[in-house]
């Protein structure tokens, strides 16, 4: 059992366990590539000049080595990055004592494993592409070390060809298990910690700075189906968290506002039915549009209508809500939430604070209208690459370098307000979105990240404001890309340049949804519906079963009777016309018996048809001539079709 | 020992053989067919679906919907692998024949007839009586190939072959197809020859290596020569003997020589012993081309010196109970 391998087979497990080191190589650190291309480099070279393999002892510390390293790289043996490169530091440490088959076996097996861990960093339709080439050469690997002898190997276009065939034969009862196999919801225990990284969104308090980190970002945020009319771009604010409490340069969701009554909202209008499709991003929040009425079933509002889930968004959600753009929110004020938003320190920012105190005259909204004005009439930039702010950020900010990005504007703005004695707060969120006439959807992105104000009117609640507006209300209008100059950096999909670019991208991203929804999104909610549809009615787990069970059966059988079917041989092109000849003289009952010779049979069939005799001997020797010359010739090829042709049998 | 005792003997394969379906040959010629195959998954098979089960684990702890993917492309490719390791024996046909006599203790050349009919190659198929001595061969499409297969063989007589067992682990080495082929065909063994230090020089004194009663030089004594087992009792010196100093044997010469009778009578010890003399005496006399008979309790082959003669004497000597 335990046969020793040659070196044939030895490259062709290096060679599939460097396609699968490469799709991974986003995931490692560097220190663990350049061990593992080491490790098999020095595998080759042992088996190239047949140096002997090293032994325990000189292993032994490199393992420890590995061991230590991966420990001061992630801090520990645990979690998802530090397991993975454990895994193929140590596959590709194996091969330095892989000699056997047995040793071939397990590093091959630990391979295919890795692949499937490829999926545990992303989903997406190129990493499902990616991890094609390497299942096909691991089987390829497999399927040259069992043909036992190297004398016996076969070509590479051979292996890999069969490889292939096996993988896509195996691609029916894959798809069947896909749709059928029932889903567990997971996790079955805690993932580790670092296992939802990588992801990003709003963060739930707000600084200089944030934001516009944001917008470098083009990653999509959600994407949202209208399901009858669309509001007007300028109405989509997309709500997330409210923030009210400011603390030097950051604003916060404040742990006070704990325990306060909800704001009571009025709405009127027709209400906007909509479904959300929310990407990951490791918080709360649940994005909805201004104002949100409906809400999902493991979310809850909070007092000032900001919706957050149960539990960290770590896998994309789908969601049904209805808002309202037309809606007054809290009418009354208590005297708690009034302290709340008109919090400010004292002793910073005395500029603005003058200025506000310069107003005191006017009536809320002559107040609101000031400061708006100041806005548009003063030279106020909107730019992603703001200057430093010195220590009274929001005086430096209105008085001296007056560019910004709408976080500066909206907390600026609030500030202002509430130094002028108006109730306000800060809402973060998103804003517009990219129509996508393919899919009919709207595409969100991170980089319309967005910051803006709300203000307390007592007649009126809460009424937003967005002092951005004011300053650029093309970034309002048309989104951000018509709000920038040119100078300031933008991800490729936001800029307005390259029309065919972005309507390629469009259809991409069309393509992208439909995998989200349909491939990724398939979880046990999705298997149920999908089965009720398809079979109309409500299937348990034991139907489920029975069903896949007997599906995979069918398709089995299936298989098997095309495996199993015999193939007909591949006749040359005289064989083929000798059957047509053979065809004409079954209709006057005659045929060849087995072992019959192609003159013997001739002479029989001549007696039975004496006035077809000469022509019937002819092509049994033409038909011998050319199957007995080394290369049949076209003209003589030819010259028996002719002969065929003129056959003229009687039917009996 | 740890292997005979309960339940390490359900590990093996051997053990299950005997209930095993076996492929019964008509005419000589076994087909594979479905029912007779059997498979199973290798060591390697249960690895990989200790895998797959982690993979699966996996996928389903962190919800991951191309995890699944994996884990049932692969564990898909399982199944199909076991149709294709399935398919790779099925429908061969197996014959054995012509396997030449040989004497016991030697090892027999059984010839293996494996015929394919199905157009489609057959890779990496093995084949053997016991484990030790397997052969292992590609099957082209639409032939007929022969191989050889090694046998060892104990006793003389006419035996049945062992079953032959048939595997292929092809494509994946995962799973382990097999087949076990009853044969019809039956191997002769000629009884094993006693050993004789003068199997080097026969021709020399090969004319002593049988009882010649029947010939006139019987009296022309010749010389001594050391006792050698096998020798006949009535040439040994037995007066030498018992004057104590060794055993010797009588060497006489005479014109009879090219008729030489080999009598059972002329032989000693128990049946094995002196069919295994008269064996050695049939391979001495027919090395030296004589003329020779060969007499047994019920039966008496004429004196002759052919090829046929010396097969159908030894065959004789086989059968005989």
């Amino acid at each position: 059992m335990n046969r020793l391998l040659t070196p044939q087979h030895l490259k062709w497990l290096l060679v599939s366990l460097a396609v699968v080191l490469g799709t991974h190589i986003p995931n490692l650190p560097v220190w663990v590539i350049m061990a593992s291309i080491s490790f098999g480099t020095w595998r080759y070279l042992l088996d190239r000049y047949q140096w002997a393999m090293p032994k325990i002892w000189a292993l032994l510390p490199i393992t420890l080595i590995i061991c230590v390293g991966i420990i001061v790289t992630f801090k520990g043996f645990f979690g998802r990055d530090a397991s993975l490169s454990l895994l193929v530091v140590m596959c590709s440490l194996k091969l330095l004592e892989t000699k056997t088959l047995r040793d071939y076996m397990l590093v091959i097996v630990l391979a295919y494993f890795l692949v499937g861990n490829l999926f545990l960093f992303n989903q997406t339709i190129a990493t499902f592409g990616l991890s094609i080439a390497p299942l096909i050469l691991l089987t390829a690997t497999l399927i040259n070390i069992s043909f036992k002898d190297a004398g016996k190997q076969r070509d590479i276009q051979f292996t890999l060809k069969l490889a292939a065939q096996l993988l896509l034969q195996a691609v029916p009862v894959m798809l069947i298990l896909f749709v059928l196999f029932p889903r567990i919801p997971g996790p079955l225990w805690g993932l580790p910690q670092d296992a939802n990284s990588g992801m990003t969104g709003l963060g739930d308090s707000l600084q200089f700075g944030n934001i516009s980190n944001l917008t470098k970002n083009s990653a999509i945020a959600f994407r949202v189906q209208f399901k009858n009319a669309v509001p007007e771009r300028n109405q989509l604010y997309w709500r997330g968290p409210v923030l009210w409490h400011q603390e030097d340069r950051s604003w916060t969701v404040s742990s006070s506002k704990i325990g306060l009554q909800p704001e009571i909202a009025k709405v009127s209008g027709n209400p906007i039915q909509y479904t959300m499709t929310l990407e990951p991003h490791n918080r709360l929040w649940m994005l909805m549009l201004d104002l949100p009425t409906l809400i999902p079933q493991d979310a809850r509002l909070t007092h000032d209508y900001s919706v957050v889930a149960n539990k960290p968004v770590r896998t994309r959600l789908r969601y049904d809500a209805i808002s309202f753009s037309s809606y007054q929110l809290g009418l009354s004020l208590g005297e708690r939430e009034r302290l709340l938003s008109l919090q400010i320190n004292e002793g910073e920012n005395p500029k603005t604070v003058q200025l506000a105190e310069s107003w005191q005259g006017l009536s809320t909204v002559d107040k609101i209208n000031a400061a708006l004005k100041r806005y548009r009439e003063q030279p106020f930039v909107y730019t992603l690459k703001p200057p430093r702010l010195d220590n009274n950020p929001v005086d430096d900010f209105l008085f001296n370098t007056k560019r910004g990005f709408c976080e500066h504007y909206a907390t600026s703005f609030v500030y202002l307000m509430r130094a002028a004695g108006v109730p306000a707060r800060i809402v973060t969120g998103y804003q517009g979105g990219e129509y996508n006439p393919n899919g009919n959807y709207y595409i969100v992105r991170q980089s319309d990240a967005h910051a803006w104000a709300e203000v307390w009117l007592a007649e009126r609640g809460w009424v937003r404001v967005d002092p951005t507006a004011a300053v650029s209300p093309e970034r309002i209008e048309n989104g951000i890309s018509d709000a920038l100059d040119e100078t300031d950096e933008l991800p490729l999909m936001a800029r307005p340049d390259y029309p065919w670019l972005k309507k390629a991208y469009l259809n991409w991203d069309t393509v992208n949804n439909g995998w989200n929804q349909w491939v990724l999104g398939y979880d046990d909610k999705k298997q149920l519906d999908f089965l009720k549809k398809l079979s109309g009615k409500n299937l348990n787990l034991m139907h489920m079963l029975i069903g896949m069970v007997g599906i995979i059966a069918i398709t089995m059988g299936l298989t098997t009777y095309f495996l199993v079917k015999q193939q007909k041989a591949k006749l040359n092109p005289a064989q083929r016309l000798y059957a047509q000849y053979l065809k004409h003289l079954k209709r006057a009952g005659l045929s060849q018996n087995n072992g019959e010779t192609a003159l013997d049979f001739a002479a029989r069939a001549a007696k039975t048809l004496p006035n077809q005799q000469t022509q019937i001997v002819d092509i049994a020797q033409r038909y011998n001539v050319i199957t007995y010359s080394k290369s049949a010739k076209p003209e003589l090829l030819q010259a028996l079709a002719d002969c065929i042709k003129q056959l003229n049998i009687p039917k009996k | 020992m740890l292997s005979k005792i309960w339940p390490f003997t359900f590990w093996k394969i051997s053990y299950w053989q005997q209930w095993f379906r076996v492929a019964k040959s008509a005419n000589n010629v076994a087909i594979l067919n479905p029912r007779q195959i059997y498979i199973l998954p290798t060591r390697w098979g249960l690895l990989y679906a200790t895998m797959l089960i982690g993979l699966l684990i996996g996928s389903i702890n962190y919800s991951l919907s191309l995890g699944y993917y994996v884990t049932f492309l692969l564990a898909s490719l399982g199944n199909i692998a076991m149709l294709h390791t399935w398919r790779n024996l099925l429908h061969l046909q197996i014959s054995v024949s012509n396997a030449s006599p040989v004497f016991a203790g030697d090892t027999a050349t059984i010839v293996l007839k494996i015929s394919e009919t199905k157009n489609r190659p057959r890779y990496v198929v093995a084949a053997y009586f016991n484990r030790q001595a397997e052969i292992i061969n590609d099957i082209k499409a639409n032939d007929v190939q022969l191989f050889d297969i090694p046998l060892t063989t104990i006793k003389r007589g006419l035996h049945s072959l062992p079953r032959l067992s048939i595997y292929t682990e092809f494509p994946l080495s995962l799973l382990h197809a097999w087949a076990v082929v009853d044969n019809p065909f039956q191997l002769l063994v000629y009884p094993k020859p006693a050993e004789s230090i003068y199997q080097n020089n026969l021709s020399a004194d090969a004319d002593v290596q049988g009882s010649s009663q029947l010939t006139k030089g019987d009296d022309d004594f010749n010389g001594h020569k050391n006792y050698q087992v096998g020798d006949s009792p009535s040439r040994v010196d037995w007066k030498a003997s018992s004057r104590g100093i060794g055993m010797y044997t009588k060497l006489y010469s005479g014109a009879g020589i090219h008729t030489l009778w080999l009598d059972w009578l002329d032989t000693t010890g128990d049946i094995e012993t002196r069919i295994s003399q008269l064996t050695h005496w049939i391979i001495d006399a027919h090395a030296t081309q004589q003329t020779y008979g060969l007499r047994l309790p019920d039966t008496e082959l004429a004196p002759n010196n052919t090829e046929a003669h010396y097969h159908q004497a030894l065959t004789t000597l086989a059968l005989l109970s």
